[in-house]
């Protein structure tokens, strides 16, 4: 080894040292967004870099992102995470700043200026949108907007679906994002009510006249979006008569290749299989009916002749299964069209994430241009210039898919870049001086009179919340406007 | 479903209850591990499933007891267990019969998640049993656990969810793999040895 090189490889063990030790300056980092994706990679640095302090912001004074708003009052199991989460916020290296939005509270250069490394993860906050005639009818709502007032979303509370004046609903899409909404529509009350469901929400579906619920696919039973348990779960409600038509269950080569490597594509078409061949039971009793509609594809909305600007039906173009490639079928038209009337639609065909100012982002795909986490400067796909100190996890890297848990794997993998990038020296001498972390964004916060919710805030928030549900034998009752939730952050 | 096997772990847990040896090992593993996390929560759950029976349980177990079983009979409650984790690395473990891989992953410091702490909610805890003869010895997974499975990464043939394998004296020398989900997690796909 001749001395050049011994210098920088001795250089680049005292930099890796020095962000490794608590005695020297810390090395800060910064992680937007309090979902799955960002506890997940503040664990995951902690755990690796013990000279690592990590501040995680969120918009909402509430942390853990879609396992509060996003998964279904019914699935408690699915949140018990957070237990984990919480135990992550209380580490001695972490903290929790709630209230606090990346594009207004504080741009993406003040905190790249204020820590060694940024890892976005605020997530998808957007809809894909059809694209089609109509879609600004009223009664058509994103799937997304919809979980979030169910969820009692503070954004969504006056979301105020009408579920009165129909006794039709149509969803656009067989993902889960569609079968929870599904179940949730069709669901007892009763059996809603001792939820954490929002209190708008369930006082609302008490009173809905939905009846019959349509889950439309553009694929087949055997292309389904959805996973078994909540397929299961959506098969079993009592009171509800399941419709598939017989014919759309035959399976060509095609299915049957595409089948062969995806598990869970073929135990969906099992279930699904198994609930055509049961008979709906005496319908017309009040029972309430859930169908499943493959093969169609939404062409235009159609709207009220009575109640202008509402919708009042759907015009489907029928679809047939075209092979692009190996194992893989995409829908196309076949000219042929029909119409599904209704009241209310909820497009759940995909979530998309939204770009703050000053981010290299892919419009078409709606992710944030990235290599194994490390953010891209521009979209030439040059892998060698990337955003220094900056990365990505979670959907705004991969895309709105997935489960809780491939986030774990997500935070694995930006986490391993970042110390790549760290025992290479990828990080030029300016970053490796002391940056102001913490203590630089909370005065920085205080001076533009943000205010800050930290994560005892939360727990405030957490215990109000608890109490109130106690009194309705909920396992809690979620405030749902910003004022409300802000106020019990000082209880 | 889950009825089903709450009935069964719960039976099980009333025969080591009887034997009375339930209680000074639970109480043992709690000792060594005060602080162990799952604890905070147990009093305010509400839940019921396999694994909280078995927490909840040994939360209670904590308080002192009379029961002065032997050391040597102790001993044949317990099982060896090997986790071999993502860098291949053994861990020798000895596991209370009744107790899930789960919890004693947890207990022994090994990293396992468990997102949704043993509720069938979630495929954090998906281990694969390195030797199909030991994976012949469990009982078929049930639906909840199949549906779980489907979303683990790197699913194979002997792949279950640790917390829905529970020690019982046939699984003595059972070895679990630990599945790597480091490089390229969408296209995982982790081989367990041939025996």
């Amino acid at each position: 080894m001749n001395f050049r090189k011994m210098a920088i490889f001795q250089a680049r063990e005292w930099l890796r040292r020095s962000f490794s030790t608590v005695y020297s300056h810390p090395f800060c980092v910064c992680i937007v967004g309090s979902g799955p994706a960002g506890f997940y990679t503040a664990e995951k640095i902690l755990k690796r870099h013990q000279g690592a302090q990590v501040d995680i912001i969120d918009r909402l004074p509430t942390p853990f992102g879609l396992v509060r708003s996003g998964v279904a009052p019914d699935h408690p199991e699915t949140k018990i995470v957070i237990n984990q989460f919480s135990r992550v916020a209380h580490h001695d290296r972490c903290s929790f700043f709630g209230n606090v939005t990346l594009g207004s509270s504080i741009s993406l250069s003040e905190l790249r200026y204020l820590y060694h490394v940024v890892v976005l993860a605020y997530g998808a906050e957007s809809d894909r949108s059809l694209g089609i005639p109509g879609e600004n009818l009223t009664g058509i709502h994103s799937a997304r907007e919809f979980v979030w007032w169910y969820n009692g979303h503070p954004d969504c509370k006056n979301l105020d679906p009408d579920l009165k004046s129909t006794d039709t609903a149509v969803i656009l899409g067989q993902g889960n994002v569609a079968l929870d909404a599904a179940r949730i529509l069709l669901r007892p009350t009763k059996e809603l009510a001792t939820t954490d469901i929002a209190e708008h929400a369930l006082a609302a579906l008490e009173k809905s006249t939905i009846r019959k619920v349509y889950l439309v696919g553009r694929r087949g039973p055997a292309q389904s979006a959805c996973t078994a348990k909540e397929l299961r779960e959506v098969l079993g409600i009592s009171h509800v008569d399941v419709h598939i038509q017989a014919s759309d269950l035959h399976k060509t080569m095609a299915d049957e290749e595409e089948m062969k490597n995806n598990r869970i594509q073929r135990r969906v078409y099992e279930l699904l299989s198994k609930a055509t061949t049961i008979t709906p039971s005496n319908a017309g009793s009040g029972q309430r009916e859930l169908h499943f509609v493959f093969f169609r594809k939404p062409d235009c909305f159609l709207e009220s002749d009575d109640k202008s600007g509402c919708v009042s039906g759907i015009n489907f173009e029928k679809t047939v299964l075209k092979s692009v490639g190996p194992g893989r079928q995409i829908a196309v038209g076949t000219g042929q069209f029909e119409d599904l009337r209704c009241g209310m639609v909820l497009k759940s065909i995909g979530y998309k994430s939204v770009p703050v100012h000053g981010l290299p982002f892919d419009h078409q795909k709606g992710v944030v241009l990235n290599i194994r986490g490390r953010v891209l400067s521009d979209a030439s796909g040059d892998p060698t210039l990337y955003e220094e100190g900056l990365y990505v996890c979670g959907w705004l890297k991969r895309g709105p898919t997935g489960i809780i848990a491939t986030n774990l794997y997500c935070a694995e993998e930006t986490v391993a870049s970042i110390s790549e990038d760290l025992e290479q020296g990828v990080f030029t001498t300016s970053s490796s001086l002391p940056k102001p972390g913490t203590e630089g964004l909370l005065q920085l916060l205080y001076n533009r009179n943000v205010r800050v919710v930290p994560f005892i805030g939360w727990e405030n928030i957490d215990s109000e919340e608890k109490k109130l549900g106690s009194l309705r034998n909920k396992p809690r009752e979620k405030l749902t406007t910003w004022d409300e939730l802000l106020e019990a952050t000082l209880k | 479903m889950l009825s089903s096997r709450l009935v069964r772990v719960g039976a099980c847990l009333a025969k080591e209850l009887y034997r009375g040896k339930f209680v000074s090992m639970f109480r043992s593993g709690y000792i060594q591990r005060p602080h162990y996390k799952h604890l905070h929560n147990l009093q305010s759950s509400t839940r019921v499933c396999p694994d909280t029976i078995i927490q909840r349980y040994r939360y209670l177990s904590t308080t002192p007891t009379t029961n002065a079983s032997e050391e040597g009979s102790e001993e044949k409650e317990m099982i060896s267990v090997t986790f071999v984790d993502k860098d291949g690395e053994e861990n020798h473990i000895k596991v209370p019969i009744g107790m899930s891989m789960l919890e004693a992953a947890h207990q022994n410091d090994i990293e396992l998640e468990g997102a949704c702490e043993g509720s069938l909610a979630c495929s954090t805890c998906h281990v694969i049993v390195m030797d199909m003869e030991y994976y012949n010895k469990l009982e078929e997974p049930a639906d909840e656990e199949n549906d779980m499975l489907d979303l683990a990464f790197g699913l194979t043939e002997t792949s279950r969810l640790g917390c829905q394998v529970i020690a019982k004296p046939e699984l003595d020398g059972i070895r679990l793999a630990i599945p790597a989900a480091t490089r390229n997690f969408a296209v995982d796909g982790y081989v367990p040895k041939p025996h």
